[in-house]
């Protein structure tokens, strides 16, 4: 069922609390149940990689942009990363026109930190001349439909857009978009994001909008491809136990395991 | 001036690039289309009629349309475009509205306004033309009452040859010496709801182009109309 524009917050939470006493979802899925996911990639022409997302009625577009430009003075060897996420107010009526929210920039960030601390770009390929000239990766985040889970979507999407992005033609230094080479983004780790939430005593993944605005607490985690943790980020008004933490951290590790399978 | 005796992507000289149309894509909007013509694609979403905020702008005879275009940064042809509004997609949106509103009627809805959402998710040239057809068609989807869909596709001229449906190799041509004109239509009447020109062309050769705009308008029309069965027949 979904929400009736007449329906409180309060009352939405009720309502979702009662169907989860019961065991279930409101769109009948178990709590640790992700809804059907599509990935597809190299979808967009003008873009160096991309990807398209669509996971329940959330779907989503990440396209990569290189550019040639000048490294910053501490990492002069190192390409560099940069990730956005435009929250267009095409994709929900809560979504408003103008510079970006806290809610966009928290999505960009959370997705960046998995992607820049899993090192899964070798920044040090990207160096064409030390201290003068490096590639600057653009990752930009673009929601069509927005139900819900933005980052861990957007973050599969951005590391499945990064692994099939080719660099365009330099001719005498100059790039030619029109055109791209063989040769593959360095591509060296495949972080996997994943968001716990918690509703009431319920932990739950792959929160859709409406389950999102009644959270208490919400926690992502990007893993790696050993298990291993990357970046975190706790969430919602409400604090979290330390037993709360070890079922996270254990449904979190198990899901992201199978959404792997879903990158190629 | 250079004659130019065939299309680089050897269409004729009034024919448009492949067009599809699909109505009610945007699961959240009241009404929404995507629109693709050859290598440009457009997504449209309208929310609305709802309450118009800031107040002061609210008309309390009438509902308001508010469109945005924007192009997604990855969407260019070239470089990566920033996001946020720009001079050029401020303009844009607002020859949008122009294009739309003569076909709407929003009496019956007083202080509200109805917001149309265009984003480009790769383009080709054409881009605005697009965002057009794809708005008129999430107007439709809507609900909202209209005498007609505005279509909007450019015309103009390549070297010494009148064409229709420009893409970004002809508006290069020698040095960008080619002229565009993107021109909106009321298919049912043939008024022009669009009209600008990038381009130095003669008065005899606008009213070529104009001419074969509104020959080829029906056609597009019904792409869009077509659109609109589909969504509604598989519901």
């Amino acid at each position: 069922m979904q929400r009736s524009e007449n329906m409180t917050n309060h009352q939405l939470r009720e309502h979702i609390c009662n169907a989860l006493t019961k065991g279930f979802r409101l769109d009948g899925r178990k709590m640790d149940e992700f809804r059907p996911l599509t990935i597809k990639t190299d979808c967009i022409r003008t873009a160096e990689g991309s990807a398209w997302v669509r996971c329940g009625e959330t779907e989503l577009l990440v396209g990569i942009k290189l550019a040639l430009e000048k490294p910053f003075p501490d990492t002069p060897d190192e390409g560099v990363l940069m990730v956005g996420a435009e929250l267009l107010p095409l994709a929900n009526p809560a979504f408003e026109s103008g510079p970006p929210g806290i809610e966009s920039i928290e999505t960009a960030r959370v997705i960046d930190r998995g992607i820049r601390e899993s090192h899964a770009i070798d920044t040090h390929q990207l160096c064409v001349e030390k201290g003068v000239k490096v590639w600057t990766v653009s990752v930009d985040i673009c929601p069509l439909n927005h139900d819900g889970n933005l980052i861990d979507l957007g973050g599969m999407a951005a590391i499945a857009a990064l692994k099939n992005a080719k660099f365009p033609m330099v001719k005498d230094g100059v790039i030619d978009y029109q055109e791209h080479q063989d040769k593959k983004l360095p591509i060296v780790e495949t972080p996997i994001p994943v968001t716990v939430i918690k509703i009431g005593d319920n932990l739950l993944v792959d929160p859709t909008e409406d389950e999102e605005s009644v959270l208490d607490a919400r926690l992502t985690m990007a893993f790696l491809e050993n298990g291993n943790i990357c970046a975190m980020q706790k969430g919602g008004d409400e604090p979290i136990t330390s037993e709360e933490f070890e079922k996270m951290l254990e449904l979190g590790s198990r899901i992201s395991k199978e959404l792997r399978q879903k990158i190629r | 001036m250079s004659s130019y005796t065939k299309r680089f992507d050897g269409r004729k000289f009034d024919e448009l690039r492949p067009i599809e149309a699909k109505a009610g894509v945007i699961k959240k909007a009241d009404g929404s289309a995507y629109f693709r013509i050859g290598k440009t694609t457009a997504y449209a979403a309208v929310y609305g009629p709802r309450e118009l905020y800031p107040k002061f702008l609210q008309d309390p005879k009438q509902g308001l349309l508010r469109c945005n275009y924007n192009m997604m940064p990855f969407s260019g042809a070239g470089e990566r475009v920033r996001p946020g509004p720009s001079r050029r997609s401020k303009e844009i949106s607002l020859i949008t509205e122009r294009a739309l509103r003569p076909v709407l009627d929003l009496k019956d809805f007083p202080n509200a306004v109805v917001d149309v959402f265009v984003e480009l998710t790769e383009t080709d040239a054409g881009s605005r033309c697009a965002g057009i057809c794809a708005a008129s068609i999430a107007l439709a989807d809507a609900g909202i009452l209209m005498k007609d869909l505005v279509v909007a596709f450019s015309v103009g001229k390549v070297g010494d040859q009148v064409v229709v449906d420009l893409d970004g190799d002809e508006e290069h041509f020698e040095s960008n010496s080619s002229v565009d004109i993107p021109i909106g239509l009321i298919p049912s009447t043939g008024e022009i709801t669009l009209l600008q020109a990038d381009g130095r062309i003669s008065p005899e050769d606008i009213r070529k182009c104009i001419k074969m705009a509104q020959e080829r308008a029906p056609a597009v029309s019904e792409i869009l109309r077509k659109a609109l069965k589909e969504k509604y027949a598989t519901e």
